[in-house]
């Protein structure tokens, strides 16, 4: 079933018309975790590309592989048991087939990342400027006293008060918005070309993700760097993302520009992300439309398109094609690189006529024929 | 009261006229910093919850939110008497248990339950669901040991589990499932009032949904009241109709949701909420427009003189150092803390609050700190006068 899958050789985003290959270019990208229960598809072909300056944003579920996909890329699956397949290319290498001593050479140098939780990503017993100032003396042929005058540099880069006091503190003694501005010092001291956010934001209150992710754009705008930020948040990757994927069950179900995926998805589990959150806005009387049932298991996910359990649309798909064929990613109507993987004959009618009445209800408050008086 | 007929569609009517279940008054929580060594001296209090005032209504809801270490969940805790208050008062049903003892806490238990955030660390797990949400039955010898099992099997289908279920272990479920478990658990005494403190921020988006939506179902067919702890502006908005913004220890904004999210009149609160990302910003692109606070909350240690926030206010003037603003009636149910309270890009140039810029009485009356409910008559801002209905 799963091997069927290896489509959308041209499923690159951005740019991949003008010089070929993107910046980053991942290409059926399999991660398998062997397991005593059987195997363990987090990643199942997964295949995007980004150029330098844009920013990519993966929305899904816990246990939807997102994470594994950007820790991956990093190369931080070798050596375990994990069985990788595919290609990930990086400035036209392809990070899978270097040996450990040439990925550890760009492992913080050309590709970074920025960790959910800076408290556990952080060792507690050295100073905060002592682990920013290892990441660059490992890159660079650099005295101790040349990295941490660096390090106190960076730190004010990313707007931490006093940074050549601040820089001899231990991790515990910053507070949350600040040890993440920490790792993103880290992560971006050797100026990499890619940066990888795994929910940067998600352990912070809604100030302090808003410096954050301003921070965040000041940088990319300064160093010209690629961004993959994975958050469950549609609203903070509709502020940061240039393009969008949405992932289920270990696949891509949906990708294309942010402004296409948002105003006009094509797939049924990235309507029900948006209806099932809440607006600031919303009526207050409707009740959420919540997405039914719970995410499936990846040692046993469900025969054919992995959402059709907790699909709301699937008896509009004729027969039971459903729970019998994976959907390819195919393009979606609203063009571009646009593309959904859905049975659905024509989704974006489905869309219009049904989800968003349903959710504009949600939006005014009041029936459509109301609201002309 | 002529104000509750602007509010259209509500089920309940939100406040006036309803009797509030629970009326906290001038409520106080300070945790004792001890020195190190051998003597462990009182050097310091962390002032977690300084002087808050509010009020749930009767099978309604009240929504409180506030970024992290603003003492929200001190204050939920307080309500559940996790904690004994340092001071102030606890009014529920008319008692006053601020003060009371753990013998006089027994019966109470069963009318004030909590939710807890995060349901794996909540649940015991050597205990199987049917021992978890029976002990309460058990501890307060409701029913013998033969009514036990019925009641949790009626649970399980109350909060929407499999009754079969009754032998697994907590381990066995998801989380929005073990989530229900600890809804279930905390109905088990059919309480009065529900001290849900982050009860969605831990589980996945589409899992938010059903939780939420289970909640409000059991307020409706339960008539429970409601005290909703929470960080996303969007969900408290959604689950209350009345919602108190918490700033390091204190209230600084309570309003109706209509006022506080059209018209905030905090500057805290309208920082709060143009931080909120949204989701249809993708039409347009780029990030929103958004006011920007510097820095992080000050230490509850020994915070600001005078206004807490004016160490991170766009707008504080000398005034806010020396003068604690406070919490002002300015509308039929809209408090706030701000001597210069006004919509956005409209605070007055002088205080609101009968002073004058060095702190001094104006000579006119000078604005004292309402009690927990709302009153008939408030302060206009247009005017200066007091108005009423």
């Amino acid at each position: 079933m799963s091997s069927s899958t290896p489509t959308l050789a041209q499923g690159v985003g951005t740019g991949a018309g003008a010089s070929g290959t993107p910046f980053l270019s991942v290409r059926d990208l399999k991660v398998h975790f062997p397991t005593p229960d059987g195997v363990v598809k987090a990643t199942d072909g997964l295949s995007f590309g980004l150029e330098r300056g844009r920013t990519l944003g993966i929305v899904g579920e816990s246990g939807s592989g997102k994470s594994v996909s950007s820790s991956t890329i990093l190369g931080l699956h070798r050596g375990s048991r994990a069985m990788v397949s595919g290609e990930i290319l990086l400035d036209g290498t392809d990070l899978l087939s270097l040996s450990d001593e040439e990925m550890r050479l760009r492992r913080g140098r050309e590709v970074s990342m920025i960790f959910q939780d800076p408290l556990s990503a952080m060792h507690p017993y050295y100073t905060v400027g002592n682990q920013i100032a290892e990441a660059y003396r490992v890159h660079n042929d650099v005295n101790r006293k040349q990295a941490r005058a660096r390090a106190i540099e960076m730190l004010d880069r990313v707007g931490i008060p006093q940074p050549d006091r601040r820089v001899d503190d231990y991790p515990h003694q910053y507070s949350g918005g600040m040890r993440q501005r920490a790792m993103i010092a880290m992560g971006l001291i050797n100026d990499p070309g890619l940066l990888i956010a795994d929910e940067p934001t998600t352990a912070l209150d809604v100030t302090v993700q808003a410096q954050i992710l301003d921070l965040l754009q000041d940088l990319q705008k300064e160093f010209n760097s690629a961004i993959v930020i994975i958050t469950h948040d549609l609203g903070v990757v509709a502020e940061m993302a240039d393009e969008v994927l949405v992932m289920y069950a270990g696949r891509c179900v949906e990708y294309g520009p942010t402004k296409q995926i948002l105003t006009n998805p094509e797939m049924p589990y990235t309507w029900g992300l948006l209806s099932s959150v809440p607006d600031v806005t919303g009526d207050t009387d409707a009740r959420l439309v919540p997405i039914p049932g719970n995410p499936p298991s990846l040692l046993n996910p469900p025969t054919g398109c992995a959402f059709h359990p907790r699909c709301t649309y699937r008896d509009k798909v004729p027969g039971s094609l459903c729970t019998t064929d994976l959907p390819e990613l195919t393009p979606a109507k609203s063009g571009g690189f646009h593309v959904r993987r859905c049975h659905l004959p024509d989704p974006a009618a489905v869309y219009a006529e049904e989800v968003v009445p349903e959710m504009q209800a949600d939006m005014t408050g009041e029936p459509i024929e109301e609201t002309e008086k | 009261m002529s104000t509750t007929s602007a509010a259209p569609k509500h089920a309940r009517p939100s406040g006036s006229g309803v009797e509030p279940i629970l009326s906290v008054e001038d409520l106080q929580m300070y945790f004792p910093v001890k020195s190190r060594g051998v003597i462990r001296r009182t050097i310091g209090h962390v002032q977690a919850v300084d002087g808050v005032s509010f009020e749930v209504p009767k099978g309604g809801s009240l929504g409180l939110v506030g970024e992290s270490g603003c003492g929200k969940s001190t204050t939920g805790r307080l309500i559940t008497r996790l904690y004994k208050p340092t001071g102030g008062s606890i009014g529920f049903e008319g008692e006053d248990i601020a003060g009371f003892s753990p013998r006089q806490l027994m019966p109470l238990r069963r009318e004030i339950q909590m939710i807890f955030q995060d349901p794996a660390t909540s649940l015991n797990p050597r205990h199987t669901v049917g021992q978890i949400i029976g002990a309460p039955l058990v501890i307060h010898k409701i029913t013998g040991k033969d009514g036990v099992m019925p009641r949790v099997k009626e649970l399980l289908e109350i909060v929407g589990l499999n009754p079969e279920h009754v032998n697994r272990y907590p381990h066995e479920f998801s989380g929005g499932q073990r989530q229900r478990i600890g809804i279930a658990r905390a109905l088990t005494l059919q309480p009065k009032l529900l001290v849900a403190d982050e009860p969605v921020s831990a589980l996945d988006v589409s899992i938010q949904a059903q939780v939420i939506n289970l909640l409000q179902d059991l307020q409706r067919e339960f008539d429970i009241a409601f005290l909703f702890i929470a960080h996303d502006l969007a969900i408290v908005r959604h689950f209350c109709p009345e919602i108190a913004v918490m700033y390091l220890g204190k209230i600084v904004e309570v309003a109706d949701r209509e006022s506080l999210y059209t018209r905030p009149l905090h500057p805290y609160t309208q920082a709060l909420l143009s931080a909120v990302p949204d989701v249809r910003q993708a039409a347009v692109g780029g990030r929103r427009e958004r006011i920007r606070l510097q820095g992080d909350v000050p230490s509850p240690i020994n915070p600001p003189s005078g206004c807490r926030f004016r160490t991170r206010c766009p707008i504080a003037k000398d005034v806010c150092a020396k003068v604690e603003p406070p919490l002002m009636q300015v509308g039929p149910r809209h408090k706030v803390a701000c001597h210069f309270a006004g919509e956005l890009g409209h605070h007055p140039a002088v205080p609101v609050t009968g002073i004058d810029v060095e702190g001094a009485a104006t000579g006119g009356t000078v604005v004292e700190s309402a009690g927990p409910g709302f009153e008939d008559t408030w302060l206009d801002l247009s005017t200066g006068q007091r108005t009423g209905a």
